[in-house]
């Protein structure tokens, strides 16, 4: 199945491609919205890519695979990053990371049981000041407890559709 | 007592201190305003030099004598830069600006613009920072509708325009020849240099790259005029006033601006509360981001000669000495990003080695053997030795890797790398030998652990 972007996003992608003398200076910009779109970064996406800026696909393959925010496989509809870095290390990320775990009983990496969160390890995130912190959806959490983490993941929860779920999973198989 | 400068930061206790109507009611582009329109692009650039301001991205390099590596009468189009990955471990400092006052880089975008003969920046932002990117987006729109962006900003024939480009997760391209690259659409992998940015950057023209901060400042630059913006530095050479973050094992971790050549331990007592417990001495402080080589309060200065330019702080800890790109050099580590990092004394040296080391290794882009291989050895040594599977010999293989890696590679990440790695095993040795005869038992987290269950939490300080 080929990909397309939405008429919407196919006139911000001509407004990228506007912003630089090259085509292909667009390319990350572009995965991003094709990423926003789809979930995640499949063949179908690079492939549109590539004949979107008339690269070959396996420059932008190359792109995609050097860079950790291009999911390369489907991903739940909401994503967890955990800090791990030291400066959130030693202000209790690991407690964070393993009530995590314990909470989505799957390990960092993978999909929680209900299909509704994929738990990903972040490097520092620029917030260290306010460590340990996690990012949910691209929002910040800082100044985490376990408390404070059940909260914000409890939300997102009951705001995911059951559908999306059963669409995540059923991607993973 | 150290009191914080409120100058730079002026804007960020006000509300909705993000928008052009709040940020220009409290000042912002009266200075572009006035610059553009009646100032010349050599004059502006004479105040930047005046000014004695350091590249705020790292490297501390003079931003005035940064802008005249351009070439002259350029027939090219002249590109800036920004720098806006901050992706160096402790560092949190150029999200405060994007986030409370982007109008003050934008503002700064625009003069550095006008002084080098540039029509369009780039602001390269790693993409995690969904807000900073959203509000720098909106500041640009708000700009273009207004015409301070377009074919006249001001009245004035130099058309304007800023982009932001956002970024894919990778903390090499922070390096500005990485990014370079990353901008045009390819793997973030440094280049070789020369050519530099300055004659061979972006799409291969002329480009100043500058971090946030720098090019943030320069509206107070031209405000205050060079040469007074420079003299409300403690220190010689290194101007002005800056942003100065704390983080790890303090009361109130957090952002603050002071003069330039403020002390690591004003810093931490005076502005962060001092230790996050009393009964735990600090143990190390990472000066500015985790490629800084760390410091212990206990070492003091020796530079008995008074010829030496350490000597006025001869005898004193190093936690003394005024924290500037020079004085830090002295001390044989950096300034870097002027965020600094307390560990107490519950933290085992080895194992927070070991977090860093696994760090660099994720991050290396793999082109020169010296840093690929290294980073992955130095991650899987310290791993052994935490793990209780090493040697003693593996505490001198930690010191050989180092060296090796130094000055062997295309950009400074694995000298970044082997540097702190160094001073961990030149300066807590005896842990990384006990570490090689027993392990590592405990967690880093050991201090803090128990606050975190349930909902009292530390005392996490925001801005
Ligand atoms: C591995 C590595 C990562 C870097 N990351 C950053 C960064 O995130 N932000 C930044 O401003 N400079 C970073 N730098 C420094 C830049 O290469 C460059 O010196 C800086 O952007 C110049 O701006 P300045 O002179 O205004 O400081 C990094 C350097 C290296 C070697
Ligand atoms: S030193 Fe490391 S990060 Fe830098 S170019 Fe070489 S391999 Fe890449
Ligand atoms: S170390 Fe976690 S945000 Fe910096």
């Amino acid at each position: 199945m080929t990909f397309t972007l939405t008429p919407e996003r196919e006139k911000q992608a001509d407004d990228l491609l506007g912003r630089y003398p090259t085509k292909r200076a667009a390319c990350i910009p572009l995965l991003h919205l094709c990423q926003e779109q789809n979930g995640w970064v499949s063949d179908e996406v690079i492939e549109y890519v590539a004949n979107r800026l008339s690269l070959p696909t396996s420059q932008v393959k190359g792109v995609v695979t050097f860079y950790t925010m291009f999911h390369q496989k489907p991903v739940a509809p909401n994503v967890v990053w955990v800090c791990r870095t030291l400066m959130c290390e030693v202000r209790g990320a690991k407690v964070i990371q393993e009530h995590l775990e314990k909470k989505f009983g799957c390990h960092v990496g993978e999909t929680s049981q209900d299909g509704k969160f994929t738990l990903l390890k972040a490097e520092c995130l620029a917030a260290c000041g306010q460590a340990p912190m996690l990012q949910l959806n691209g929002e910040f959490h800082e100044n985490l407890t376990t408390d404070a983490v059940d909260k914000v993941i409890d939300a997102a929860a009951a705001e995911t559709p059951a559908q999306a779920v059963t669409k995540a999973v059923s991607g993973h198989g | 007592m150290a009191e914080p400068t409120r100058m730079f930061t002026d804007r960020y206790g006000l509300k909705d201190s993000h928008t052009l109507a709040v940020a220009e009611q409290a000042g912002a582009y009266a200075q572009a305003r006035r610059v553009m329109t009646t100032m010349t692009p050599d004059a502006i650039k004479a105040e930047v030099k005046a000014a004695n301001i350091r590249g705020r991205g790292g490297a501390g390099f003079p931003a005035g004598m940064k802008w005249g590596f351009l070439p002259p009468k350029s027939e090219k189009p002249v590109y800036l830069v920004i720098n806006a990955d901050e992706g160096e471990p402790g560092t949190f400092k150029d999200r405060t600006i994007m986030e409370l006052d982007p109008h003050r880089l934008l503002e700064g975008c625009m003069m550095a613009m006008f002084a080098i003969g540039a029509h369009v920046t780039y602001i390269y932002v790693r993409c995690e920072l969904v807000t900073s990117i959203k509000r720098l987006e909106q500041g640009i729109r708000d700009l273009r509708a207004k015409g301070y962006l377009g074919a006249r900003p001001f009245g004035v024939n130099h058309p304007l325009e800023i982009h932001v480009h956002p970024g894919a997760g990778a903390y090499i391209c922070g390096e500005e020849t990485a990014l370079l690259n990353s901008l045009e659409g390819m793997r973030g992998e440094p280049r070789l240099k020369p050519p530099f940015p300055a004659v061979a950057g972006a799409f291969g023209m002329p480009t100043i790259v500058n971090n946030v901060e720098t090019i943030a400042s320069v509206p107070d630059i031209l405000k205050m005029g060079g040469a007074a913006w420079s003299n409300l530095s403690r220190l010689p050479n290194d101007g002005g006033t800056r942003l100065y973050g704390l983080s790890g094992h303090v009361k109130k971790p957090g952002i603050w601006e002071a003069p330039v050549g403020l002390t690591l331990r004003e810093m931490i007592y005076d502005f962060g509360g001092g230790p996050l417990d009393e009964k735990r001495p600090i143990k190390g402080v990472i000066p500015g981001g985790s490629s800084t080589p760390i410091l212990r309060p206990s070492d003091v200065v020796n530079a008995p000669d008074d010829k030496h330019p350490m000597f006025k702080w001869h005898g004193k800890s190093h936690l003394d000495v005024p924290m500037g790109v020079d004085t830090m050099r002295g001390l044989g580590t950096m300034l870097g990003t002027n965020c600094a990092t307390v560990l107490d004394s519950s933290v085992n040296m080895v194992e927070a080695a070991r977090n860093l080391m696994r760090f660099y290794h994720h991050e290396s882009c793999g082109q020169c053997t010296p840093c690929r291989e290294g980073t992955g050895w130095l991650a899987e040594v310290c791993d052994r030795l935490c793990e209780g599977k090493g040697t003693v010999a593996d505490v001198d293989l930690l010191v050989d890797i180092s060296n090796n890696m130094m000055g062997n590679t295309i950009c400074a990440l694995a000298d970044g790398t082997a540097m702190p790695m160094l001073a961990f095993v030149r300066k807590y040795r005896e842990e990384f030998l006990d570490a090689a005869k027993n392990g590592v038992r405990g967690r880093l987290d050991a201090a803090v652990a128990a606050s975190l269950t349930g909902a009292s939490g530390l005392s996490g300080r925001t801005l």
